[in-house]
């Protein structure tokens, strides 16, 4: 009770002189802070695109590719495939039909707001079934493409990104025209960030012929997938290779999100032993100016250990304070901050939000106190270990 | 003859630097009384403040015994010793040494953070502490607002709070005028005639010295008087 007397007594003033000492304390509060807004933002930015594209696909649904093929840009389904799997067991129907459909999957162009060049866009060619497939979809502005025609419908947040796709405009993909008609939403997923138009002229348009690139169907239940891929997987008509659509999209995000996130550890890191640096030096400024106060405290009967937790609390306060700044004005500037990226594979843009989640905070709090810690320890060491006499004398 | 307070006995302390040995204090010998006012003088160097160091546990010796109130403090470790400055010493320093952010009360108060007394308690004992030094309407001051004799007074008080044995004071009245060197000499001597105190003082100030009831002179660590 007496030592935590102590410490309380002793951090009260070192709290309180901090002010005398404002300059070299706000280098290291900006220092550390400034590893943690990094961080923060880094991993935010990971952490926007892995919920994204991971929070895309439902457990009840199956993607069908090409066998070898990573993504929906490099498999192809030819139609004689398509009516196998039209027959598969474990489909839910829908009205007598099975609910799969097949779609078409490209790259288009298009430039995003406030960009010279010109970047890559998802393509989907859908149908009706696509729609019931993923009820989640809703047309949130105009309406949806007429079938047969060249309209496209775009992705809420790839609206947001590019230039060009207000409705009513033409845009031109490959030489043709096509006219944006509506602006859909899909919940937040993947499928925001792309384009939509029908498959029919998709085909057309991107001479496919009659074969598409992927499809995407629903089970009866989450248990029919066995059912389902045994089925795909084992006949001799089919080449191709079913996943359930959570795990495909979760593979897809982990590469990109993996990179960012390691790419965001790295650099905090580097910045964090910066701002160890920056918190040693000023820590032991704090201490040489005041090795009288504490050379008297030790004389009056303070004990070495307590100045010791004192000035470990100090370090900590202004490194929490630090990262409490940084993740502050990091949530501030990116939390919800659109951007997009490439991912999954695709060599197309994915349009997602900053997410400064709860977690990261935490961690990038977690970081500023072990800088805080690092950083005071061995000032604080060095305080509590002065000859009292010498300490004394160094007035 | 008074009751023995401090027993310092064949007392030595040498410094190692760059490979020689440095010898402040040389088999000393000294016995101080209860409510004594001792004034130790002498050149710069001779060994003053070590033996006022010594005598108040911010030192160890070499060798030979240091005992205050017949308790062995040259044979306490460093936490021992912190718990025994705490209730059996105050320190009076040239420069106060007050704490900068706190106020004359929050100074005084410190030493009875290291006691078990509440909070209510903790405030009278700073209380009758100002009123002794007669700062009474000071107690909200910090340093900066406070004169250099007043400082001094806040010291004494902080020196006295915890009701200590003995008060070790080095130079006190060194950076004082001489109309507030010779308040705070009287003051010193108030406590030593009418609170019993045990002052030990290091000066170089002859005048200072005549306050005290006996000297003695320090010269290359041995007492010459």
């Amino acid at each position: 009770m007496k030592w935590f007397r102590q410490v309380l007594a002793v951090t009260n003033m070192n709290l309180l002189s901090i002010t005398q000492r404002f300059g070299s304390s706000l280098v290291v509060i900006i220092g550390i802070a400034g590893s943690v807004a990094v961080m923060v933002s880094l991993l935010a930015m990971a952490s926007g695109l892995q919920s994204t594209v991971e929070g895309t696909g439902e457990a009840d649904r199956a993607m069908i590719l090409r066998s070898g093929s990573s993504s929906e840009l490099s498999s192809v389904i030819s139609i004689e495939e398509a009516n196998v799997m039209a027959n598969a067991p474990g489909l839910r129907q829908l009205n007598n039909e099975p609910m799969i459909a097949f779609e078409v999957y490209t790259v288009v162009d298009l430039k995003k707001k406030g960009a010279d060049d010109t970047s890559n866009l998802p393509l989907r060619g859908v149908d009706a079934m696509s729609f019931a497939v993923r009820p989640e979809t809703k047309i949130i502005k105009g309406r949806n493409f007429e079938p047969g025609r060249a309209e496209i419908i775009v992705g809420r947040g790839a609206y947001d990104q590019y230039e060009g796709v207000e409705l009513g405009n033409k845009v031109t993909f490959r030489n043709a025209a096509w006219t944006v008609v509506g602006v859909f939403s899909t919940d937040g997923d993947v499928h925001e960030s792309e384009v939509w138009a029908d498959v029919k002229v998709a085909q057309s348009a991107f001479q496919r012929g009659a074969s598409t690139s992927n499809a995407i169907a629903r089970l009866e239940s989450v248990s029919s997938f066995d059912e389902f891929a045994i089925f795909i997987e084992n006949d001799p008509r089919l080449e191709v290779k079913v996943e359930n659509e959570l795990d495909f999209y979760k593979n897809q995000a982990s590469g990109v999100s993996g990179i960012i996130n390691s790419f965001g550890y790295l650099v905090a890191i580097i910045m964090a032993i910066g701002s160890i640096f920056a918190a040693l030096n000023s820590m032991y400024s704090a201490v040489s100016t005041r090795l009288v106060e504490i050379g008297t405290l030790r004389a009056v009967g303070f004990r070495g250990s307590s100045i010791l937790a004192a000035l470990m609390m100090e370090s900590m306060v202004l490194a929490l304070s630090g990262g409490l700044l940084g993740a502050g004005l990091a949530y501030v500037v990116f939390n919800g901050y659109t951007v997009s990226t490439l991912a999954g594979g695709t060599f197309s843009q994915t349009s997602f939000d900053f997410a400064v989640t709860g977690e990261i905070i935490m961690q990038g709090l977690i970081l500023a106190l072990i800088v805080g810690f690092i950083g005071g320890f061995l000032p604080a060491l060095n305080a509590a270990r002065q000859n009292i006499t010498d300490a004394l004398r160094s007035l | 003859m008074s009751e023995i307070l401090v027993d310092v006995k064949n007392l030595s302390k040498e410094y190692k630097r760059g490979g020689e040995t440095l010898i402040v204090l040389d088999d000393l010998n000294l016995e101080i009384p209860k409510q004594d006012f001792l004034a130790l003088m002498g050149p710069s160097g001779s060994g003053k403040s070590t033996l006022l160091n010594l005598i108040g546990g911010l030192d160890t010796p070499s060798s030979g015994s240091v005992s205050i109130n017949g308790e062995r403090i040259d044979q306490m470790n460093s936490k021992q010793l912190s718990n025994w400055r705490a209730g059996n010493v105050g320190f009076i320093f040239q420069f106060y040494n007050l704490l900068p952010v706190l106020t004359a009360q929050k100074n005084i108060e410190l030493p009875l953070l290291l006691t078990n007394l509440s909070s209510s308690e903790r405030k009278k004992h700073v209380e009758t502490a100002l009123s002794i030094v007669g700062l009474s309407d000071r107690s909200g001051h910090k340093p900066s607002e406070l004169s250099g004799g007043q400082q001094q007074r806040v010291a004494i008080a902080r020196a006295l709070v915890s009701d200590p044995d003995i008060l070790v004071c080095d130079e006190p009245t060194g950076d004082l005028d001489r109309n507030t060197a010779t308040d705070i000499l009287n003051l010193l001597k108030s406590l030593n005639e009418d609170h019993g105190k045990t002052i030990l003082m290091v000066t170089h100030d002859p005048a200072a010295a005549d306050s005290a009831k006996r000297s003695l002179h320090l010269d290359k660590g041995k007492l010459t008087t």
